[in-house]
């Protein structure tokens, strides 16, 4: 499993074999509140890096959830329709939004390692 | 972010960063919108316990002069000069066009009206207010007062051991002066979660003090968030969502507020609209909506039957205590009995909704029939 990378956009990407799966950083589950409601892609869909495909609901208000890298979704985590709170609970773990056979796996090293991401953080105050 | 050097501050700012509240620019003020508890538990814990929320932005203004009273039922259709001592009321502040300019709380001090108007409006009220005022009686803005909301079935046993008089013999609407911590305060039995509980007016320099009593008998502290959804659920309109200036009170379904001699005379700013609204049904009306499933409908949602538009959601969001998905709307008088199946168009996709009652959960207010069984 390769290191997890960031967007700026607050997702985060782990490649595993030729899967990438994709959440929600911690910062950004923190900074939503608690999670009410998630809309997920359907698999099968083609996605542009910068694209928004998912949406997170807090108590309070909608955010755009954006792929991180282009390519086709293979999945979406279901548990999350049941339970949406897991983006709370476990951000990079359990609480994944959904997986992308990426166009270009080389995208992914492109984007921001864990120090580079708390930098960006950091930034936007 | 908003350029938070520009907004205003209330004197309890130092203590909102020392709970760590999250701060958010609100109607010209920095406004905790949570503290690290979150909205969700802050919500549940003035349901079940009591919360404590800081709402000094609000506006605080006296009328004074013989007369304030029949004064003030120039700018409003409320039955204001039979409000006895002691007592306090939910208002609205109508434009000549029936439009309603605010909603606001009146209190009879005896030698004095007290109001308490939305942070988002207060300019405009005072402004709309004093220009209806005759000769001796004037409006007199409190900026230097701080204002508390603390509510939840456990806000009485919290307030009652630090208050001298007896706020557990206030009745709903019912109001004190008393000192609260050893601070001269001006207590109401009432508030805006549907919940039982008080709001404590006191001056800014000894609200601190009183915010630190009252954390410290158990009181959760809770931001505007959960303010929202407290609201929400308790089927109480917000001013510049719900309903504004072009809202008449029978749309905004707010006739409650009209005084019955009000109504015999109809001698308040748009007198004409409220009743031909009255006799013959407003054109659309502020009705409560749930969503199916999970999914919550935010304010500007359309609202559609059929595929064809019949009004907007106004406020919506997800309720903690209901678990689910609540909103209030406009819609069409036609299509605004409960129970009326809708479509909420949320990203493109029609989610299935039907009108229903509110308050989506009851109220508990302190009403005098609960004394007496009580």
């Amino acid at each position: 499993m390769s290191q997890t990378r960031f967007a700026k956009s607050h997702e985060w990407v782990r490649l595993d074999g030729d899967v990438a799966t994709i959440g929600i950083s911690d910062h950004a589950q923190s900074a939503l509140g608690d999670v009410v409601f998630v809309e997920l892609p359907d698999p099968g869909r083609e996605v542009e890096a910068g694209e928004a495909v998912a949406v997170v609901e807090s108590v309070k208000a909608a955010s755009d959830v954006y792929a991180p890298i282009a390519g086709t979704v293979a999945a979406a985590n279901a548990a999350l329709v049941d339970n949406p709170a897991l983006v709370n609970s476990d951000a990079m773990g359990e609480g994944w939004f959904f997986t992308i056979t990426p166009r270009d796996k080389a995208d992914i090293e492109a984007l921001m390692d864990a120090d580079a991401y708390e930098k960006h953080v950091e930034s936007e105050g | 972010m908003a350029d938070t050097e520009t907004l205003l501050e209330t004197p309890l700012a130092g203590l909102h960063r020392e709970l760590g509240g999250r701060m958010v620019g609100f109607a010209g003020y920095a406004m905790p919108v949570q503290y690290p508890a979150g909205i969700m538990a802050e919500h549940l814990a003035c349901r079940s316990g009591a919360a404590l929320f800081d709402v000094s932005h609000m506006g605080q203004a006296e009328l004074r002069g013989d007369g304030a009273a029949a004064a003030l039922e120039r700018v409003t259709p409320a039955e204001v000069q039979a409000l006895r001592p002691g007592r306090q009321r939910y208002a609205l502040l109508l434009n000549e066009a029936g439009g309603i300019i605010d909603d606001f709380m009146v209190a009879n001090l005896g030698d004095r009206l007290f109001l308490v108007l939305n942070a988002s409006r207060k300019a405009v009220d005072v402004e709309a207010i004093g220009a209806a005022l005759p000769p001796g009686v004037t409006i007199v803005p409190r900026p230097d007062r701080a204002l508390l909301a603390l509510q939840g079935p456990g806000a009485e046993a919290i307030l009652a051991p630090l208050a001298e008089g007896s706020v557990a013999a206030m009745p709903f609407m019912g109001v004190l002066e008393s000192p609260v911590a050893g601070v001269p305060a001006l207590i109401t039995r009432s508030g805006y979660t549907g919940e039982d509980g008080f709001e404590i007016g006191v001056p800014a320099e000894g609200a601190e003090a009183v915010a630190r009593a009252l954390l410290a008998r158990g009181a959760a502290p809770a931001g505007l968030g959960a303010r929202d959804s407290l609201r929400l659920e308790a089927g109480l309109p917000l001013y510049g969502q719900d309903i504004d200036e072009t809202t008449s009170p029978v749309e905004a379904a707010l006739t409650f507020s009209l005084g019955k001699r009000r109504r015999i005379a109809w001698d308040f700013p748009g007198a004409e609209r409220v009743r031909e609204e009255l006799d013959n049904g407003p054109k659309r009306l502020r009705v409560g909506i749930l969503p199916d499933g999970r999914q919550p409908a935010r304010a500007h949602t359309e609202i559609a039957i059929a595929g064809l538009p019949v009004g907007e959601v106004t406020s919506g969001g997800f309720g903690p205590s209901l678990g689910a998905p609540v909103a209030m709307g406009l819609v069409a008088r036609a299509h605004a009995a409960d129970g009326t199946a809708l479509q909420l168009m949320v990203r493109g996709r029609a989610i299935p909704a039907r009108t229903a009652p509110t308050p989506f959960l009851p109220h508990r207010y302190k009403r005098a029939a609960g004394i007496i069984a009580a």
